[in-house]
């Protein structure tokens, strides 16, 4: 399909990976777009490995099977990198996103090898900080959100708040966390972005991180 | 319902579930009666419904019952009394209703069922084929199937004015992929209230039970001197429900603009080679005859819509007037016949009913939820190739993405 953004969540059943999807496609959706946001189900329980799936485009979406060719990976929970081969069928041209208080350095050696751009939000920091408690689906849908430039970040912000306010209708004390941390979460990304593609290529990170491989 | 003065509709862009589409249908609709057991993954449906119900949004009466099979009783009871009833489920579910289903039917109770369609077991397993409907095949519904949340919704607001048409009076059955339609959310179009509620319009039974001035009796024995007519009255009545479908979908259009038929020929005119298929996998044959068009493919897709009545003939003569050289049919369900999925026979059959005589190659894709990519749609288009050709012995009842 031309003219659509495919991305795949990997998370840990209990984590929100499949919110996360859904709250994309939703924000996606208010901006205009053709959207698509669904989960995979095997035997669902808390901690298990599950993958959730967005496609957002500017047509009609009409295709119904999960996404092997993604152009973006959100991974929710960076003990999967060991257990689960995220970066498969990742493109090159587009990034991985992992949640973690490493750096994109120490996390490249885990991807098999993917040549792409690596970036990595510490959202359960973030979380903490601003939340005071651990919900990283929030932090990651921003810093995808950033990542995929889908769409700008006034609006991202503006229709986030609009369905916080709707979701925290009776607790609208958490509302100010929540959009700190996105926006946090946002801009991290969003440098991060700008960084590699002042570097102007994945291909070029992805080649240092093979000499790093190497070296260890 | 009125066919003449059908109300337009603004459309109203949302995006939600499948079975959130379903679930404002039912709301728009405010049917009388809906008794209902919880089971993957249509659960969600009688869980919304009765949220609407408990916020005074509508009048429904809500009947939890203790399994399917008392659903199914009890829709039985409440249509029978005179009130519009309906009632959803899925897998083990609609199995167990299935004694019941046959009451249904045979009563000439307009009940609408919205079956989220999941496997059978063994294994145990809660995701997506047909086996459910298909198994329902035999017991006088009416069963029309979705690509999406859309015709879902569209679907479910068909089925009353086609179940409760006195030339009908037959249940209906609208179906949805579980999980891939019922719990992915999309892009949809909805309809103001006002104009569903006037196309469904008020349910005036001519006859029912809670009708002091017509005494009638449901359900009795009838011995065998006066069965059989009963047995064919039912099946004129499945006869005359095409037309009815038909009616009902071209009214539908005028109010929201899609109109429906039996099924949907998708660049189908000049196409050398075709797709059969049902559900929500239809929408990626589409996607990849879009590609393989691009690439010079003639190719193109029948999606099957209604499946009870079983439209034979029109199958037929769109096949013949496309001038296809082969057609693949594609079953997401396993008959454990030896020879064929239920469409891989029943299409076949009307074919040669009809003196088509074009090849046709069944396969077997997406048990349990196993996917279905636009892959495997471009693998089955040059097997179709290679078969014309005669470069390659037809394969039958080939099941796709296997592992190996």
């Amino acid at each position: 399909m031309k003219n659509t953004v495919e991305i795949r969540w990997h998370g840990r059943g209990g984590q929100g990976a499949k919110t996360a999807a859904l709250l994309l496609a939703d924000v996606a959706f208010k901006t205009g777009c053709c959207v698509q946001g669904f989960p995979e189900y095997g035997p669902e329980r808390m901690g298990a490995p599950i993958t959730a799936f967005n496609r957002i485009s500017e047509e009609k979406i009409r295709v119904h099977s999960n996404i092997y060719d993604p152009d973006y990976v959100v991974v929710v929970d960076e003990t999967l990198l060991h257990s689960v081969h995220v970066t498969d069928g990742l493109k090159e041209d587009g990034a991985i996103i992992v949640n973690t208080a490493k750096s994109a350095k120490e996390i490249r050696p885990l991807l098999r090898g993917y040549k792409g751009r690596v970036l990595t939000v510490d959202a359960r920091h973030i979380s903490e900080k601003m939340l005071g408690r651990n919900f990283p689906n929030t932090p990651m849908l921003a810093a995808t959100a950033a990542a995929t430039g889908i769409m700008s970040r006034e609006k991202f912000l503006r229709e986030m708040e609009a369905s916080f306010a709707h979701k925290f209708a009776k607790k609208p004390e958490v509302i100010r966390g929540n959009m700190a941390a996105l926006e946090m979460a946002y801009d991290k990304a969003e440098i991060d972005m700008m960084r590699t593609t002042g570097n102007s290529s994945g291909k070029k990170a992805g080649k240092s991180s093979k000499e790093m491989k190497r070296s260890a | 319902m009125s066919r003449e003065n059908v109300m337009k509709s603004r459309a109203i862009p949302e995006r939600m579930s499948g079975n959130e589409a379903v679930s404002f249908a039912i709301r728009q609709v405010n049917p009388d009666v809906m008794p209902a057991f919880p089971i993957t993954p249509s659960t969600e449906i009688p869980q919304m419904v009765s949220t609407f119900i408990a916020n005074g949004e509508i009048d429904t009466e809500f009947i939890p019952v203790e399994s399917e099979h008392s659903a199914m009783s009890a829709a039985i009871g409440a249509e029978a009394a005179g009130a519009r009833t309906m009632t959803a489920t899925s897998s083990a579910g609609l199995a167990l209703m299935w004694e019941e289903l046959l009451l249904a039917a045979s009563n000439r109770l307009p009940i609408v069922l919205t079956l989220v369609n999941r496997t059978l077991s063994g294994p145990i397993n809660i995701n997506c084929d047909h086996s459910d409907g298909m198994g329902a095949r035999d017991t006088g519904w009416i069963q029309i199937y979705a690509e999406n949340n859309q015709e879902a919704y569209d679907n479910y607001i068909q089925a009353f004015p086609i179940a409760e048409d006195p030339r009908v009076h037959l249940p209906v059955m609208i179906c949805q992929d579980g999980f891939i339609t019922s719990h992915a959310v999309e892009n949809i179009e909805l309809l103001e209230d006002a104009p569903v509620k006037a196309f469904v319009g008020e349910y005036e039974p001519e006859e029912f039970l809670l009708n002091p001035g017509k005494p009638v009796s449901v359900g009795p024995y009838s011995v065998s001197a006066y069965a059989m007519e009963a047995k064919k009255a039912q099946e004129a009545a499945m006869e005359r429900a095409g037309e009815v479908i038909l009616e009902v979908g071209e009214c539908f259009g005028k109010m929201s603009g899609r109109s429906y038929g039996f099924f949907e020929e998708y660049r189908t005119e000049d196409a050398e080679y075709l797709m059969i298929i049902m559900g929500s996998a239809a929408g990626t044959a589409k996607a990849a005859v879009d590609l393989l068009r691009e690439e010079g493919h003639k190719v193109g897709v029948l999606k099957l819509r209604v499946f009870r009545p079983f439209p034979e003939k029109e199958i037929a003569e769109a096949i013949s007037r496309s001038g296809c050289r082969a057609v693949a049919i594609m079953d997401r369900c396993e008959s454990y016949n030896g020879c064929s999925g239920p469409l891989g026979s029943e299409i076949p059959a009307g074919l040669y009913r009809n003196k088509v005589m074009t090849q046709t190659v069944n396969y077997i894709y997406g048990l349990a939820g196993r996917d279905f990519t636009v892959d495997h749609v471009r693998d089955i288009f040059a097997e179709l190739e290679e078969v014309a050709q005669g470069t390659m012995k037809a394969p039958n009842h080939k099941y796709i993405g296997l592992r190996e």
